[in-house]
């Protein structure tokens, strides 16, 4: 089927749409030409020597461990036990999901980084192993009556079917006798009677095989379904893994744009301005000419440039953050302040680099805030940790009024402490005074 | 002069060599790095030292550290500190010990070629100077106290003899006669308590120790 294309191109993820299915036509016949039953029927054949098997491998691990457990020889049995259903379980999912289309969920990977008798008690006390022991108890049961029944329809159904068949390759055929008499089914019309039967038998066996399967099916999703709150719990902790990898990585991009920035454009753009001034001095005498005036705009407009690109790259990353730390940074910021700022940084270490930078960043947003709108004549920083908490607060004594609208600086704060678990208030009445302050978590 | 360079752009390096060969110095090592540098003075004993602060291998401060081990080293050896960024913690550290002989400019400076060069030869004979953005750094630091009792000319005047500047170089750049720079440079002196020294450099050293008091 051909991708469907917009404008020449081809959409990269389209939605799965219904195919249409030829054999919707067949009706009750459907089944009959399905993979899919044939796959079930191998699965219910395989229920009981599987059922058997891990039947008296649950019996005997939890009859050996039973009375055991009062001397304490009895947990690693147990614990040995529960491993092996847990293994158990896993190849039963794999067996519903291959051979009856049945996806069922793969419990979290337990937390590997603890010590062992953190993870045998976590074994011990594993629900899902627990329930995968029901299962495979359940199993041996239900595989002989699911092996039975699956032979037996199948065997009757395609025996009745084949009947004419066998009749006229073995002297006195099955031996399948009528069922209102004694008479054998021998005659012409009994034999095509007998395979309408079992045509009929060979359809509804086919709908038999699919039913079970679906027993089968519910069951393993029933008892082998890690429960709903610890997929949620684990998709949590893989969420919070990865947001704070993501965190991390943008805080490292920076730098190294940065970085780059410093080392490239900005180095070459100076040695341009050099070049321009060292061309300005040689024209020296001759400042009424057009080239002098040319050299010197130029001059002028590299000069700028290199500004711009020294506040921008500052603005990025400010490289003495990663020098020096938030005391140095924040004081640097003050100092290039509009109004004059009191800063006062008070902690025990440095935070890790991705909180540094998103405090430095409320401080900068914070004192751009003032220089624009505070009309304030003083501002105060303060960052001290508080357990595992980082506080920074930025004040002044201006008019008040700020808001976190949409689209605004605090707004993006708002948005970059979110990421980080952390949170900016504001207080900042009209007639002021304004105060921003921003919790982060910080690890400790 | 004899001139060692501590730079790790190569683009840079060959600039300011150009520019510093066209005003008859003589750029006699150019290394990357701060081991470099502290081997390179041993060796070449120059009369100055231009001194990136973001060197290899962290791309930190390796320029103000290596600074202040020459300064231990080889006390008075006149150094001038470029940095693409000014910070207000870097010159609190440099300028904690003896200012004479020390530079700290931004890096872009090196374009107004003809102050730059004045600047490194004043460095070389023992001066200072500062990059403007240094000094008000400096200044913001010092918002209330005498420093509010100064007028807008006393100063634009203080900022100058911050950085450096010596009356005459004061009286060009702001178009008044040195005898005009003098006055306001007594007034200056008077306000803030200090006690005028007979040269340019004793009172840029005044000045500095006044400002860098201002930390609390």
């Amino acid at each position: 089927m051909p991708a469907p294309t917009v404008g020449g191109m081809s959409a990269i993820q389209q939605d799965a749409a219904p195919r249409p299915e030829r054999t919707t036509q067949l009706g009750p016949l459907r089944p009959l030409v399905e993979l899919r039953t044939y796959a079930a029927t191998l699965h219910l054949l395989l229920d009981l020597p599987l059922g058997a098997f891990w039947w008296v491998v649950m019996i005997g691990g939890l009859t050996a461990a039973g009375p055991l457990l009062l001397t304490l020889v009895g947990i690693p049995i147990l614990a040995i036990t529960l491993w092996l259903a847990r293994a158990g379980g896993a190849a039963e999912r794999i067996r519903a999901r291959s051979l009856l289309g049945v996806a069922i969920e793969e419990p979290p990977p337990p937390p590997r980084d603890v010590g062992w008798l953190r993870r045998l008690r976590n074994l011990l006390l594993d629900p899902l192993a627990w329930r995968a022991v029901l299962y495979l108890l359940l199993l041996g049961p239900l595989g002989v009556a699911t092996f039975t029944a699956a032979v037996t329809a199948w065997a009757v159904s395609l025996g009745l079917l084949t009947l004419p068949a066998w009749n006229w390759a073995i002297e006195g055929g099955l031996g399948v006798e009528l069922p209102w008499g004694g008479d054998r089914v021998d005659t012409a019309g009994e034999l095509a009677l007998a395979s309408l039967v079992g045509l009929v038998a060979v359809v509804a066996t086919a709908w038999l095989v699919r039913g079970l399967g679906w027993v089968d099916g519910e069951l393993a999703r029933l008892l082998l379904r890690p429960s709903r709150k610890r997929v949620l719990a684990a998709r949590v902790r893989s969420l919070e893994e990865s947001r704070t990898r993501w965190v991390d990585a943008a805080a490292a991009e920076r730098r190294r744009i940065e970085r780059d920035l410093h080392d490239g454009a900005q180095q070459r753009l100076i040695s341009l301005a050099v070049d321009l001034g060292r061309a300005r001095e040689r024209l020296k005498g001759q400042e009424e000419t057009e080239v002098y005036a040319l050299v010197s705009d130029a001059h002028a407009e590299a000069k700028r440039a290199i500004a711009e690109l020294r506040d921008l790259a500052r603005g990025i990353h400010p490289a003495i953050l990663t020098d020096r730390g938030l005391d140095a940074a924040l004081s640097s910021l003050a100092a290039r302040a509009a109004v004059p700022v009191d800063v006062d940084v008070r902690l025990p270490e440095r935070p890790p680099a991705s909180v540094e930078a998103i405090a430095y960043f409320v401080v900068s947003e914070g004192l751009t805030n003032v220089a624009r709108h505070s009309r304030a004549s003083r501002a105060w920083v303060r960052v001290v940790q508080d357990g595992g908490t980082l506080v920074v607060e930025v004040g002044d004594d201006g008019v008040g009024g700020a808001a976190a609208s949409p689209g605004s600086g605090l707004s993006g704060l708002a948005d970059r402490l979110a990421a980080v678990d952390g949170r900016l208030l504001l207080a900042s009445p009209p007639g002021g005074p304004t105060t921003i302050r921003a919790e982060l978590p910080c690890g400790s | 002069m004899r001139i060692v360079i501590a730079e790790d752009s190569v683009l840079l390096n060959a600039g300011l060599a150009r520019l510093l060969a066209d005003y008859g110095h003589e750029v006699v090592a150019v290394v990357g790095d701060a081991p470099g540098l502290l081997q390179a003075v041993e060796r070449e004993q120059p009369d100055v030292a231009i001194v990136d602060i973001r060197m290899p291998p962290t791309f930190t401060d390796e320029g103000v550290r290596a600074a202040v081990e020459l300064r231990q080293r080889r006390p008075g050896l006149p150094l001038l500190l470029l940095s693409q960024y000014v910070e207000e913690r870097y010159a609190t550290e440099l300028l904690a010990g003896d200012t004479s002989g020390l530079g700290y400019l931004l890096k872009e400076r090196i374009a107004d070629v003809g102050d730059f060069v004045e600047s490194l030869e004043r460095v070389a004979q023992g001066g200072t100077a500062l990059d403007p953005e240094v000094v008000r750094q400096l200044l913001a630091r010092r918002a209330r106290g005498p420093l509010d009792e100064l007028s807008p000319r006393e100063r634009e005047v203080l900022e100058l003899m911050a950085e450096g500047r010596s009356n005459r170089a004061i009286a060009q750049a702001l178009f008044v006669t040195e005898g005009a720079v003098e006055k306001h440079v007594r007034a200056i002196f008077a306000k803030l308590g200090l006690a005028s020294g007979a040269s340019d450099h004793r009172r840029v050293l005044a000045v500095l120790a006044f400002l860098r008091a201002g930390r609390d």
